[in-house]
């Protein structure tokens, strides 16, 4: 086929557009200066500060936290329904279900949970969170495992199950090896994602216990400085490395277009 | 024919590679196997989005009728005055300013997003990959981190001022920062991966002898993308739409960091008046208002694409 020249373009100033932003935070953050706008050469000493500030460990340790319970409670209830929803039922209902928290804004899904909690009188902190990203990010582990699921041979299920094994030895031994590089990048996916979720963290989480994004958005809001810039680009970093690891495990954006 | 319930006879309806009249445990034991195997696998996933999403939607959803504490909290006495403030100019020019950023955003995705799209199809195997990949990365990594880097390319001091003031085309630093232009390239650069990503999988999927047999019977490019490949895109586009401008209208962060704080867009009205002015019924109502419009537009998506599928 041909690629007509002109697209060239449109196609170069889209990827310009989508990493110039980045590639100048990045550097900006090897800045030796105080500024955080002009360079006076390189350095890694903002770095170092982040090791010395408390609220941003604090945070971190919040978002492991929630991150890891997170990732487990995910992986296995989005593996489970995916599994049950491709072979045990075609309601479009139970779909549309499925879905829902992947395409509500997270918005009304941060005041449903906050309006939930205060309902029956839960306080807030990490648990409260938890519980709260594991209701996104099961959508996302449920659709990975799922396009896995479509290209596996059901063949292998069928006999085993015609050879007399029942449904649960069917799925220890037959799907889930089968499933194991999509239930990989589902958990993946699952953990990057609860790192970097914010809207429904700043309404779940307790002021005393920030997430790390949380934390991030109070400093950001008083303006630009060096220490955000070096904090943002290691996470940027790590996003990358994980998605990146999640693709390679699966073809990630087959199943997301 | 068995005796079991109906989910069970359901179940086995649907699964077309069931034996026709049972294996070594017959029809009934199978049919019960099933629908407990199934039970085991969805129930504990369903039973979690029954009790974390679908409550708390109603729970929303129901607060809309009634009206607010003196302290917050909600006073249980039913009420139209929440649905009657909505149409007041004051909140209801918020709607429409947020429905038009997000509109001109969902444009502007669309402008930048087709071209690319079309391009990445058009690549070698390799680079097709390679190209992708390359443009969802930045959707999977830290929404706050993202809109942060415009605030340090575009305020004041920051790099596009002080490489305009050195190329000396201006003397004075540009306010960049904090307007509805802003908001548009925040909105834009958050969601440009979910245009790009449906438009790529249907241009991808394209016959290309349809292109070829336009251009054999003398079409020029432009004729061809217009009257083959642009209406056989249809469905895509829309879907790229629709994943742009759902998350755009909800948005909160880019109209507060990037658009200077104010009510700029409803996302930031619910979020004051869930956390600041604590009047929960009315944040209710125009949530309920945000998911309205944004089913109106699902249905409307699923409707045309439908139609294009049928033509």
């Amino acid at each position: 086929m041909r690629r007509p020249p002109l697209l060239h373009v449109p196609f170069w100033l889209t990827y310009l557009f989508l990493y110039a932003p980045i590639a100048v935070l990045a550097f900006m953050s090897l800045n030796a200066g105080e500024s955080p706008y002009t360079f006076e050469g390189f350095s890694l000493k903002w770095y170092g500060e982040l090791a010395g500030n408390d609220k941003i460990q604090e945070g971190l340790v919040n978002t492991l936290v929630v991150a890891l319970g997170t990732t487990v409670l995910a992986t296995v209830l989005g593996t489970l329904l995916a599994v049950g929803m491709a072979r045990y039922t075609r309601s479009r209902v139970l779909d549309a279900i499925g879905l829902l928290p992947a395409i509500l804004p997270d918005l009304v899904l941060a005041i449903g949970l906050l309006v939930l909690y205060s309902a029956v009188n839960m306080t807030l902190g990490l648990h409260s969170v938890l519980l709260a990203h594991v209701v996104f990010a099961m959508a996302f582990v449920a659709a990975v495992v799922r396009t896995r699921l479509t290209h596996a041979d059901t063949s292998l299920e069928e006999a085993s199950r015609d050879l007399g094994a029942n449904a649960l030895t069917t799925f220890v031994r037959i799907t889930l090896p089968q499933l194991a590089p999509g239930i990989a990048a589902g958990a993946l996916l699952a953990f990057t994602l609860s790192v970097d979720e914010f809207v429904i963290a700043f309404f779940t989480a307790a002021p005393t216990e920030p997430t790390l994004p949380v934390v991030i958005y109070s400093m950001v809001r008083f303006g630009v400085t060096p220490e955000i810039n070096a904090l943002a680009t290691l996470l940027l970093a790590v996003s990358f490395t994980v998605v990146i690891a999640a693709q390679r495990m699966t073809r990630l954006t087959e199943s997301l277009s | 024919m068995s005796t079991t319930s109906t989910p069970p006879d359901r179940d086995r309806a649907a699964e077309p590679s069931a034996p026709p009249s049972g294996g070594r445990r017959g029809r009934r034991g199978r049919g019960a196997g099933r629908f407990l195997a199934g039970l085991l696998f969805l129930g504990p996933g369903l039973t979690y989005l029954i009790v974390l999403l679908m409550i708390p939607l109603a729970l929303v959803f129901s607060y809309t009728v009634f009206q607010r504490g003196r302290f917050g909290g909600v006073v249980y006495e039913a009420t139209g005055e929440n649905f009657t403030r909505l149409l007041d100019p004051l909140y209801l020019d918020v709607l429409l300013s947020s429905l038009k950023l997000a509109a001109i955003a969902t444009a502007v995705a669309l402008l930048v997003g087709y071209p690319t799209a079309y391009m990445i199809a058009m690549l070698p195997r390799r680079w097709k990959t390679i190209a992708l990949v390359a443009v969802v990365l930045p959707f999977w990594t830290n929404f706050l981190v993202r809109i942060y880097a415009w605030i340090v390319l575009l305020s004041g001091p920051g790099l596009v001022n002080t490489a305009l003031i050195d190329l000396g085309l201006i003397d004075e630093p540009l306010e960049l920062l904090y307007n509805e232009g802003t908001i548009v390239v925040g909105l834009v650069y958050s969601y440009l991966p979910l245009m790009v990503l449906p438009l790529y999988a249907a241009i991808e999927k394209l016959d290309p002898t349809l292109r070829e047999a336009s251009a054999n019977l003398g079409a020029r490019p432009a004729r061809t993308f217009l009257s083959v490949t642009l209406p056989l895109t249809v469905p895509a586009v829309l879907t790229g739409c629709l994943f742009v401008f759902v998350p755009s209208f909800g948005n909160f962060i880019v109209p507060e960091l990037l658009g200077g704080g104010h009510s700029a867009m409803v996302g930031n009205l619910i979020r004051d008046q869930f956390l600041t002015a604590r009047d929960w019924p009315f944040g209710a109502t125009l949530a309920l208002a945000l998911v309205a419009m944004l089913v109106v537009l699902l249905l409307a998506q699923a409707w045309t694409a439908r139609r294009y599928s049928r033509a």
